[in-house]
């Protein structure tokens, strides 16, 4: 280029913007449309409607354990003994990989409630195994205590506690 | 050599489509290194198991349903009623084996001679890329029976993007349309599993385009210098390949007919049960070294990384290996370095196999190691002070100086 044109200014010229708006308006075309292709995977309308399991925990005897299903996963409504609860009360938080106390795991101390999904890779844990007394993940060996909190093992995280009330004494709602 | 068609209609398809002249350059003319060996069969055996792999699956479809409810049955009804089905089946289960153990000879040829190196890197990095894809496809249809090993399978797979920091759960949640493996998720899986083959065969033909650009390397490393050093491909290697396929057969079908369950999980006839994991869970064999990378590690994150890590080293290797020269024949320690990382790979499988508990960490911890020291460490430093032997000046003089003098005066 030698001559100067009267589009040209400071080097850009009016082709450059105009490359530019259309390339940028071209790329957020594309982006849109492509979002719905995308968006289609997430849960739908039905799935996410399935939110809420409620629990009649009459019956469930100390020390044992039931499995209801939530969301489609597994959640353990374990009915702790004094024990448990001890051993869950009486531990160095500093000694976590995941510090929590006990007490901001449950709403009841007899009652501990929690998502049976390991937060390693999602297998579902074994109750009464482990070198804690809580569960244990057969996949790749992660041992809960039994507050449900990770002691040893792959997994970075306490067993998640779902959302969940007392409609009574004897009656809870998860989600 | 240009390809003149006799036939008026091939004559005429040619002037306008020159597709004929195109496959008989690629399969009948194309000038191959006279000194292949059978290692070097693998890869037409590759092809061969793709073929087998869409068609079978294809005829699959026509009797699976993907659905919770009746995939498993849709299944077991393929095996009991169909005509043939069981044969199809273990045909289609048994072939994605026999198509890794294929492959997996092929990668390890390419290792063995050096055939990742300049001007190959692209066929090297498409290759890796169909492994890839051939990974998520096997992952994939292994779901669509829906039996323990699946489920499980499919929740522990899917969960290692769940290691991505920030995003990892939405990510999980989207790639299951759900809160859990399910109806959604293996609707979609039979969706890809579909797709994915075709795709494998578009990066096939890039593949093979890429390997008559250059041409195929050979037992010496040493380039073609002459039309000497080549043999037209046809007869001489769709002749051998054919050899090559019906020792391979005969292979393939001793497992399909005597053992069609030996290379599965007995699990996995177990119907899909979300509440309870199996005791032992593994994935199939061809999964198992990437595995036991994964629980070599006993973070998360890091183990996750890892295992990618792994496969995105093999990318690497054209700059990794720092020597010119290509053949582990010419390479006395590299040759040495190779089979050591062989038992290595061997050994991760091994591991990945066994629950992980005591001495199989420990191993799986030593093996984890080696891989990565053998690609990161050893691999450059060989290359820079192995001291190679001669080279042969050609093809040709390497193979005639091979022959007995007895052998030859037969010939002459
Ligand atoms: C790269 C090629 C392919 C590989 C490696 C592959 C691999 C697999 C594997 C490992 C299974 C599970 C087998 C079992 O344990 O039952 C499977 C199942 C299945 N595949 Fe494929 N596949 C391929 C191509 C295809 C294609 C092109 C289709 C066409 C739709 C297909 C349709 C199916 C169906 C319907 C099933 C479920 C029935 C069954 O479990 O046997 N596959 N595939
Ligand atoms: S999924 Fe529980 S330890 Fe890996």
């Amino acid at each position: 280029m030698t001559t100067t044109t009267p589009e040209e200014e400071n080097g850009v010229k009016r082709r450059d913007f105009l490359y530019i708006a259309a390339g940028g308006l071209g790329a957020v075309g594309t982006a849109a449309a492509i979002w719905p292709f995308i968006s289609q995977m997430n849960p739908s309308a039905d799935v996410l409607a399935l939110s809420t399991t409620e629990v009649d925990l009459e019956g469930i005897e100390t020390g044992s354990e039931v499995t209801v299903v939530w969301q489609g996963k597994p959640v353990f409504v374990r009915h702790r003994t004094e024990e448990d609860i001890e051993r869950a009360e009486d531990v160095d938080l500093a000694d976590l990989p995941d510090p929590q106390p006990d007490a901001d795991r449950v709403i009841k101390p007899e009652w501990l409630i929690m998502v049976g999904i390991c937060t390693h890779l999602g297998c579902v844990p074994l109750k009464g195994q482990g070198d804690y007394g809580g569960w244990f993940c057969p996949c790749h060996g992660s041992h809960y205590d039994t507050s449900g909190r990770i002691r040893k093992g792959p997994a970075p995280l306490n067993l998640v506690i779902p959302p969940y009330e007392f409609l009574d004494d004897n009656n809870i709602k998860i989600g | 050599m240009s390809f003149e068609p006799k036939n008026p209609v091939v004559k005429w398809v040619e002037d306008r489509l020159p597709i004929t002249g195109m496959l008989h350059h690629a399969l009948y003319e194309y000038p191959t290194p006279k000194n292949l060996s059978y290692w070097w069969t693998f890869g037409s055996l590759a092809g061969v198991m793709l073929v087998v792999q869409i068609v079978t699956g294809i005829v699959l479809a026509m009797h699976y349903t993907p659905h919770v409810d009746m995939a498993f049955t849709s299944v077991e009804h393929i095996m009991r009623d169909v005509n043939y089905g069981w044969l199809l089946r273990y045909m289609h289960a048994n072939g994605a084996s026999m198509f890794f153990i294929v492959v997996y000879l092929h990668i390890f040829r390419g290792m063995y001679y050096g055939s990742y190196k300049a001007p190959r890197e692209l066929l090297w990095w498409l290759g890796l890329v169909i492994f890839l894809l051939m990974m998520a496809t096997a992952f994939m249809g292994y779901v669509l029976p829906w039996g323990q090993m699946s489920f499980w399978g499919a929740t522990v797979i899917t969960n290692l993007f769940g290691a991505i920091p920030v995003v990892g759960d939405s990510i999980v949640t989207w790639l299951w349309g759900g809160f859990a493996v399910d109806n959604p998720t293996l609707n979609r899986f039979f969706s890809l599993h579909y797709l994915l083959p075709f795709v494998i065969v578009g990066i096939v033909i890039l593949h093979i385009w890429a390997l008559h650009t250059n041409g195929s390397n050979n037992p010496t490393g040493v380039e073609l210098k002459d039309k000497q050093d080549s043999i037209p491909f046809h007869p001489y290697y769709t002749v051998k390949d054919l050899y090559g396929l019906a020792i391979f057969l005969i292979f393939f079908s001793a497992f399909l007919f005597y053992a069609p369950n030996y290379m599965g999980h007995p699990d996995n006839y177990i119907p899909a049960n979300p509440l309870v994991t199996p005791a032992h869970i593994v994935p199939e064999w061809y999964f198992l070294p990437f595995y036991a990378i994964l629980r070599a590690v006993p973070d998360k994150l890091g183990g996750v990384l890892l295992m990618f890590g792994a496969i995105a080293v093999l990318f690497a290797l054209p700059w990794l290996d720092k020597s010119r020269i290509r053949s582990a024949r010419f390479r006395p320690i590299y040759k040495q370095l190779f089979w050591v990382f062989v038992l290595d790979c061997i050994l991760l499988t091994y591991i990945g196999g066994k629950p992980a508990e005591g001495a199989y960490i420990i191993w799986g911890r030593i093996a984890t190691v080696y891989y990565f020291v053998h690609i990161l460490i050893l691999l450059p430093l060989v290359g820079l002070f192995e001291k190679p032997k001669p080279l042969p000046a050609s093809i040709s003089e390497d193979v005639l100086s091979k022959k007995p003098a007895s052998e030859e005066a037969a010939n002459a």
